[in-house]
C-alpha cells in the first residue's frame, strides 16, 4: 500500500483498536527471512513433524507431502532440524 | 433538595464518585489519598455500591487493572498520589493513548527524596504530558463538583480521554468544609450510564492494544491531539449543564479583581483561596490587584489567558513545583508561551512556592503582591524567577 493510500487520522479506528478480529492473516511476515525451508517431494514421507512443530503453522498438509506458506514462513528452520528424512533443506534467500 | 454535610475533600470525592455509580475501582492506598479509597470501600462493603473493587498490590498495577476494566466499557475510578501516580507513570500514556476514560483524583504530594507527604505540585507536573485531561481544585467544594462532570467530559465519544481530578494535599484533601451534596437522583440524571463506542466483548471480538510501527503510530498520536482541541469546549458545556442544577458555575479559568488591576497573581489549587482573599484586603485600600486562577492546565487554556492578562502591566506566576534546569515553573512557561506572539504583555515574575507542603500565607501573598506592583511602576523585573522563603 502507497503513503497516499494508507488511512489517517481521521478514518482510523481511534487508538490503534483493531475492530475487526482475524485480520493478522493480512499482515504478511515472511519477508522477514533470511533463509528458505524447500522440501524435497522426493524424500518428504508426509509424516507431519514439521506441520507439528512450526511455530507460525506456516506448513500445510497436502498429502502425500507438505507445502510451506511463503507469507508467513520466517525461516527458523525448525522443520529442517527436525525432519527425521532430511527433506527439508535451507536455502539464504536471494542466493 | 441539595444538603450540606461537613467532609473533608477526600471525603468529597469518594461520595462523589459513589454518586457516579463507578462500575469499577482498582487502588492502592497513599497519603494523602488514602481517605478517598478507604471510604469507597466502606461502600463498598456496605452494599452501598455495586462496584467491583480491585485491591491491587501496587500502582503501577491500580492503573493497568483500570485500563482493563475501562476496555470492557466500565465506568472506572482511581485515586493516587506522589510515589504512587509516578509508579503510574507508564500506564498513564498506555490509558490516554487507549482512549480509556478513567476519573483518576490526583491528591497532589511532594515527590521523594527527601520523604514527605506534604503539598506539591511535582507529582502530577511530572507528568503533565500523558496525555491526561488536567484539572485542579480550590477546595472540597470544587473537587466534589469537579468529580461529577469529569465522568461525563471523559467519557463523551468526542473526548474519550482520561482525566485527574487535583487536589492540594492535607490542604484540601484533609480540610473539612461545609460541602453542598447533589441528590443521588439529581447525578443519576446528569450522568447517565456509560456508552461505549468500542470495547471487549466475545460476542463482538476486537483487539486493543496491538502494535502499531513507523507507518501509523503518528495518526493513533494525531487522533489524541484533535481530541485534546475538543476539551475545552466540553469542560465549558459540561460545567453550564451542571450549573444549571447546582447553581455553582466554573470556567476553564476564574478571575478576580481583573476589571480595574494592573497587576495580578496567577496560580493552581488553593492558594487561589488565600490569594483572592489578599487582593480584596489589597483592592480596599485601592491597590489595582487581581487573582487569575487556572482551572484546567491540559488542554492548556492559552486563549483564555492571554485575554485574562490584557491589560495588565505586572503578573507573577506562582508554581508550587520545581522543575530543576528549567528556564520557569510549568505554569510559567506554558503561559509564556501563550503570550509569545501577542505584542502586549505584561511583566513577568515567577514564584516557586511551598515545596513540600510549606505554607503559603496571607502575608506572603500580600508581600508578593507588593512586589509585583513595584515591578509595574518601575517597568522592569528585577528577578525573573525566586523561592519563597528558601532559607540560605
Amino acid at each position: 500500500m502507497s503513503e497516499k493510500e494508507k488511512p489517517g487520522s481521521k478514518s482510523l479506528p481511534i487508538g490503534g483498536i483493531l475492530v475487526k478480529p482475524g485480520s493478522s492473516t493480512e499482515y504478511k511476515t515472511g519477508d522477514w527471512r533470511a533463509f528458505r525451508p524447500c522440501v524435497d517431494e522426493k524424500k518428504c514421507t508426509g509424516c507431519l513433524i514439521c506441520w507439528i512443530y512450526c511455530p507460525d503453522s506456516a506448513i500445510s498438509r497436502k498429502p502425500p507431502v507438505v507445502t510451506i506458506n511463503y507469507e508467513f514462513c520466517k525461516g527458523c528452520g525448525i522443520c529442517s532440524t527436525e525432519c527425521p528424512v532430511k527433506a527439508i533443506t535451507m536455502m539464504e534467500e536471494g542466493a | 433538595m441539595a444538603k450540606v454535610t461537613g467532609m473533608t475533600g477526600d471525603h468529597a470525592i469518594a461520595y462523589a464518585a459513589k454518586q457516579c455509580d463507578v462500575d469499577v475501582i482498582a487502588a492502592y492506598p497513599i497519603t494523602p489519598q488514602t481517605i478517598i479509597v478507604e471510604r469507597f470501600s466502606d461502600y463498598v462493603a456496605n452494599g452501598e455500591v455495586k462496584t467491583e473493587y480491585v485491591c491491587v498490590e501496587s500502582e503501577h498495577s491500580a492503573m493497568s487493572a483500570c485500563v482493563g476494566a475501562s476496555t470492557t466499557g466500565a465506568r472506572v475510578f482511581t485515586a493516587t498520589s506522589s510515589q504512587g501516580l509516578a509508579l503510574m507513570h507508564e500506564i498513564l500514556y498506555i490509558a490516554s493513548s487507549l482512549r480509556c476514560p478513567i476519573v483518576m483524583a490526583v491528591v497532589n504530594r511532594a515527590l521523594s527524596a527527601p520523604i514527605n507527604i506534604h503539598c506539591d505540585h511535582s507529582d502530577m507536573m511530572g507528568s503533565r504530558d500523558c496525555g491526561w485531561i488536567q484539572l485542579y481544585c480550590e477546595n472540597g467544594q470544587e473537587a466534589y463538583d469537579q468529580t461529577i462532570q469529569t465522568f461525563k467530559i471523559a467519557e463523551d465519544p468526542d473526548i474519550l480521554l482520561p482525566v485527574t481530578v487535583n487536589l492540594d494535599g492535607f490542604i484540601t484533601s484533609h480540610c473539612m468544609e461545609g460541602i453542598n451534596i447533589l441528590p443521588d437522583e439529581d447525578v443519576k440524571t446528569f450522568l447517565p450510564p456509560r456508552k461505549a463506542v468500542y470495547k471487549l466483548d466475545p460476542t463482538n471480538p476486537i483487539t486493543i492494544g496491538a502494535l502499531c510501527f513507523t507507518d501509523y503510530y503518528f495518526e493513533i498520536k494525531a487522533q489524541q491531539e484533535e481530541a485534546m482541541t475538543k476539551v475545552s469546549a466540553k469542560v465549558k458545556e459540561v460545567a453550564e449543564e451542571f450549573g444549571k442544577i447546582t447553581g455553582r458555575s466554573y470556567g476553564l479559568i476564574e478571575t478576580f479583581g481583573l476589571e480595574d488591576a494592573e497587576v495580578a497573581i496567577m496560580c493552581l489549587g488553593s492558594t487561589a483561596g488565600t490569594a483572592r482573599v489578599v487582593a480584596e484586603k489589597l483592592k480596599k485600600a485601592g491597590k489595582p490587584v487581581g487573582v487569575i486562577k487556572v482551572r484546567l492546565f491540559r488542554p492548556f487554556p492559552s486563549r483564555e489567558i492571554v485575554e485574562a492578562v490584557k491589560g495588565l502591566k505586572a503578573l507573577t506566576i506562582l508554581d508550587r513545583v520545581a522543575t530543576s534546569g528549567a528556564p520557569s515553573g510549568p505554569l510559567c512557561s506554558d503561559v509564556k508561551t501563550a503570550l509569545y506572539a501577542e505584542t502586549e504583555k505584561p511583566l513577568i515574575t515567577n514564584v516557586i512556592y511551598g515545596l513540600g507542603g510549606r505554607d503559603m500565607s496571607p502575608l506572603n501573598l500580600e508581600k508578593i503582591f507588593n512586589d509585583t506592583l513595584k515591578t509595574a511602576s518601575v517597568g522592569k523585573i528585577d528577578r525573573p524567577i525566586g523561592y519563597l522563603g528558601v532559607r540560605e
